[in-house]
């Protein structure tokens, strides 16, 4: 994406002011309340910074100036609009009557409102599927045809779903603000989610021709640093960056060569990345520590212990079902029981797991769902039943949705052929 | 800002886990609150009457609701509070919420 990014002026106004955009854009939707306006303002401001900064030098605290010249431009718009300053005034007003404004915190010149616009894009009265898009979108200040690309769609889909989930947020009138202490629990969540919805779309893409999108990833782990200071306290927040770390540690190994996918057994553990691996337990630690666990930290800390083995063989696999029992209670799916099934395969045989595989048979969940059907062909492989595996390795190879994946499951599939003739 | 809190109950059949008392004591807190604008529960849907009128002024006058709906609107509050999530926090409060009850917040147009 970065070459892309940079491939027009626009392009690369986005990419140098990228950080900035999303304080600078949080901070506007606080002062005048609308997001349309914030963002006019905010690439106006931004494109005269490209203009002046060359020419007159970088202003001492750049993120006053942007601010500054934003909201000039801002109060120039209002005053040219009557009725809409009207409105925004009438915004304001009820603004105040539903709570003071939570301190902020002025780093470079520009206080930082963005945890109100990450409670805002993940508002539950928003479409799921739309809330990782205005993530990217105001928070990681990716431009519309960026996020068009991360969801694979093209760039008028992406728009219009911008525009109605905007028109959304502005008629119904859900606010930009960061509920409050007793709300957090249920509202937490669904930001924590869209957030790893742009992760796992990064580490997995649900379809197309590459296996992982890495700058899908980086954003999400960008992202969730940025939650990690506005919420320190929060132990699911260190969780999710712990989890997402973990993960991503592991991503020059996860594609061979040729772009072919390498499953955690086969992988050269060589590879993965130590520091971000030593991170990543830091946050388990923490996510852990001090309370009851939630489901990202007990995810967090299955990840480390992949991370922590030397090989498949030595990984602690007792524990890992262990953690896997405690995430069922925390958040118990078909999915979880899935990977839980293949723990216990690896705890106590194939047998075992394949066993709770097959309890799993007609959950409405796995349907359509390839890593079902992928991980009984693996352990119908293992336990020579070869031609049931091939019937599993064809069924999942109908469903999977990267080439890497399928290729990787023609090769099985190939395998149990050749063994079976 | 005004919302319409559409309060509509269940399958006819699932037994409503609201008391009389319930309501009255949200009414109570709701007016108190100062948000109320206004709000009606509606009478039995087998009281229903429909109307229609065609291109050429017919008067069609069926019985029933307009649309066989398996939830049944029951009642209604316009509220006006300053934002979706006060709105949605009067909504979850409202008996009619719970149960095989919903609430549908809308917010009223502004012209």
């Amino acid at each position: 994406m970065t070459d892309e990014r940079a491939a027009g002026t626009h392009g690369s106004v986005e990419a140098v002011f990228r950080e900035e955009r999303g304080r600078l854009l949080a901070a506007l939707v606080h002062r005048f309340g609308d997001l349309d306006l914030a963002e006019d303002v905010a690439s106006e401001a931004i494109e005269a910074a490209l203009r002046h900064w060359p020419a007159d030098g970088v202003p001492a605290r750049p993120g006053a100036w942007l601010l500054t010249t934003a909201r000039r431009r801002a109060v120039d718009r209002l005053r040219r609009d009557q009725a809409y300053a009207a409105r925004l005034a009438l915004l304001a007003a009820e603004a105040e009557r539903a709570g003071p404004a939570a301190p902020a915190d002025t780093d470079g010149g520009l206080p930082d409102e963005r945890l109100r616009l990450f409670f805002t894009c993940a508002h539950p009265a928003l479409p799921a599927a739309d809330r990782g898009a205005l993530t990217l979108r105001y928070l990681a200040g990716l431009t519309t045809p960026e996020v068009a690309r991360a969801y694979l769609v093209p760039t008028a889909t992406m728009a219009q779903r911008l525009v109605r989930a905007k028109k959304k947020i502005r008629e119904a009138r859900i606010p930009f603000r960061v509920p409050d202490p007793h709300e957090l629990p249920g509202r937490l969540p669904g930001v924590l989610q869209a957030v790893y919805s742009i992760f796992t779309e990064g580490y997995a893409a649900s379809s197309g021709p590459h296996l992982q999108r890495l700058d899908l990833a980086e954003e999400a782990i960008r992202l969730a640093r940025i939650l990690r200071r506005l919420l320190p306290a929060e132990r699911e927040v260190a969780g999710l960056l712990g989890l997402m770390l973990l993960v991503h540690a592991r991503r020059d190994a996860r594609t061979g060569p040729g772009g072919e996918l390498v499953l955690l057994d086969a992988q050269d553990r060589t590879r993965w990345d130590r520091d971000m691996i030593a991170e990543g337990q830091a946050l388990v630690l923490t996510a852990l520590t001090g309370g009851p666990p939630g489901p990202y930290g007990v995810q967090a800390a299955i990840a480390a212990l992949h991370d922590e083995a030397a090989d498949e063989a030595s990984t602690d696999w007792p524990q890992v079902v262990a953690l896997y029992d405690v995430l069922l209670v925390l958040s118990p799916s078909p999915v979880v029981a899935l990977n839980r099934a293949a723990a216990v395969a690896m705890r106590d045989g194939p047998e075992a797991g394949l066993a709770l595989l097959d309890d799993l048979a007609g959950e409405p969940q796995l349907r359509g769902h390839h890593p079902y059907p992928a991980a009984r062909a693996d352990l119908l492989r293992r336990l020579g039943r070869r031609a049931e595996a091939a019937v599993a390795y064809r069924e999942a190879l109908d469903l999977a949705g990267t080439e890497p994946e399928r290729e990787h499951l023609r090769r099985r599939l190939a395998a149990v052929e050749a063994d079976t003739a | 800002m005004k919302y319409m809190l559409l309060i509509y109950s269940g399958s006819a059949e699932a037994p409503d886990p609201c008391t009389f008392e319930d309501w009255v004591a949200y009414d109570k807190e709701a007016t108190e609150a100062g948000i109320v604008v206004s709000g009606h529960s509606l009478a039995d849907l087998t009281t229903a009457t429909t109307v229609r009128v065609d291109a050429t002024g017919e008067r069609a006058v069926t019985d029933g609701p307009f649309a066989e709906t398996r939830e049944v609107l029951g009642g209604y509050y316009v509220i006006d509070v300053p934002n979706l999530d006060v709105a949605l926090d009067w909504a979850a409060r409202c008996p009619g919420s719970r149960g095989n009850g919903a609430v549908e917040v809308r917010p009223v147009a502004e012209f």
